[in-house]
């Protein structure tokens, strides 16, 4: 995500706005008529893999699924590199998800279509980041959000691109984590290089009154050793109506989705409930991405 | 004094010598140029000499004159080595090593998981940084993890 400027993901998610009416399915395309984009997933990930299926589809494209693991040429002992070369020969693009950090990169390399990076190893899932800032942008501001960040941010990708995206529009950054789960202190450094207002803490209700959006994350059992400490913490960084009777009206609530029991069901019905729209706001973006990278919309 | 310490020493007739040497990274030197067992050339080398300006490494490599490139790798583990080009017992050219901006296939990336010490076709790269509180740092190109401290640890 750093590789991009304001400009480029603003145009971007100028692009992502137009398209809304066609993953609403309330307007029809043709812009990826002809095109074929393979879809290489080297670990599990549903929901990325059918919102890009689904972008795809929306505009009138052919998608090609790697299919399982088991049954491909990687159990073969194929390396990724080969596979990226013979799927160029297949698709238009490809849209890679792999578990090891920065196979996006070297299949860029060895690719001659665009590769999307649709989630490499533990660093970089931009897509993801791309529908974050939609989301943000739809439904609050980018432009000098006060936002707070909860849960698991030591490992967090998505917050981790997140913040360094925000930081373009200025921001006013929470952090709320257990001890053991807090920001990396080198994001944190970077961050305040880049102007940005940062303030930590380990409680929803302290900050819940004094900001506009809320990103929850999934705090994950295995981070922690003694499973006393994963309950308490667990319960400590919950949203729960009763939370929500000091926030402010105008509250987003955001979380990349699968949660756990991080936000109560009561609070779906709620109109801070913002997660089910930004899995929707997923296929548009995605849709910007693939005409992009396609080169149907320039 | 003089003649013993050019018993240790000894003037060649034409290579390359690789003077002011970060003291115990001569080895280091040697692998960052890719000299190994296989490398024909006569290779010299003195650890810990006693020189002006405290204590160095020197390596020289006889009939061999190496690339300003592959020279300039060493600044990654010594930035104040000096080159000198030999001819004829005599130093035809003098330069310090200059700090690259990229590096190919000479450091192992620190981070297990990177694409980089997989089995793939690719070698290792790094963008290589400097600043004034951090010194050499160096960020992989595919994971961007960065290495900031024990490079000649991570030689590859």
């Amino acid at each position: 995500m750093k590789d991009f400027s304001r400009e480029e993901i603003d145009y971007i998610l100028d692009t992502a706005e137009r398209l809304e009416p066609v993953a609403r399915g309330e307007e029809r395309s043709r812009l990826l008529d002809g095109k074929i984009i393979a879809l290489l997933f080297f670990e599990p990930s549903t929901r990325t893999r059918l919102s890009f299926e689904a972008a795809a589809q929306r505009l009138g494209g052919e998608v090609l699924n790697l299919g399982s693991i088991e049954a491909s040429s990687v159990m073969k002992g194929e390396n990724l590199a080969d596979t990226i070369r013979v799927i160029s020969n297949y698709a238009d693009l490809i849209v890679l998800r792999h578990p090891l950090d920065g196979s996006a990169r070297m299949a860029a390399e060895f690719a001659t279509v665009p590769i999307i990076n649709g989630g490499d190893g533990s660093l970089h899932h931009p897509s993801q980041t791309f529908l974050d800032l939609y989301t943000i942008r739809r439904e609050s501001h980018l432009e000098g959000l006060k936002i707070a960040m909860a849960g698991d941010l030591k490992y967090g990708r998505t917050v981790h691109s997140l913040c360094y995206a925000l930081s373009l529009y200025g921001a006013e950054m929470t952090f709320v984590s257990p001890p053991e789960l807090r920001m990396p202190q080198e994001i944190v450094r970077d961050l305040q290089k880049n102007g940005i207002h940062i303030r930590e803490t380990d409680s929803l209700e302290e900050i819940i009154g004094d900001v506009e959006v809320l990103y929850m994350t999934r705090v994950q059992r295995e981070r922690f050793p003694d499973p006393e400490e994963y309950e308490k913490v667990k319960n400590r960084l919950k949203v729960t109506g009763d939370l929500l009777k000091n926030a402010d009206p105008k509250l987003k609530i955001l979380h990349p989705l699968p949660r756990v029991n991080e936000i109560s069901p009561e609070v779906d019905a709620t109109p801070y409930a913002c997660y089910f729209e930004q899995a929707f706001y997923g296929v548009p973006t995605r849709m910007a991405l693939l005409a992009l990278a396609t080169g149907v919309i320039e | 004094m003089k003649e013993k310490r050019d018993l240790k020493i000894q003037a060649i007739e034409k290579g390359t010598v690789i003077d002011h040497i970060k003291a115990g990274q001569a080895l280091n030197v040697l692998r960052i140029l890719g000299i190994s067992s296989a490398f024909r050339a006569t290779i010299s080398f003195v650890m810990n000499a006693l020189g002006a300006r405290g204590k160095k490494d020197v390596v020289k490599i006889e009939g061999k004159e190496l690339s300003v490139e592959e020279l300039n790798r060493i600044a990654l583990i010594s930035p104040k080595a000096t080159i000198n080009i030999i001819r004829d017992f005599e130093v035809v050219q003098k330069n310090n090593v200059v700090l690259p901006s990229y590096v190919e296939g000479v450091v192992r990336c620190i981070n297990s998981n990177c694409i980089s010490n997989s089995s793939e076709p690719i070698k290792s790269k790094f963008f290589v940084l400097q600043s004034e509180e951090e010194g050499v740092t160096l960020r992989c190109l595919y994971c961007e993890h960065v290495i900031s401290e024990n490079i000649a640890e991570n030689l590859l």
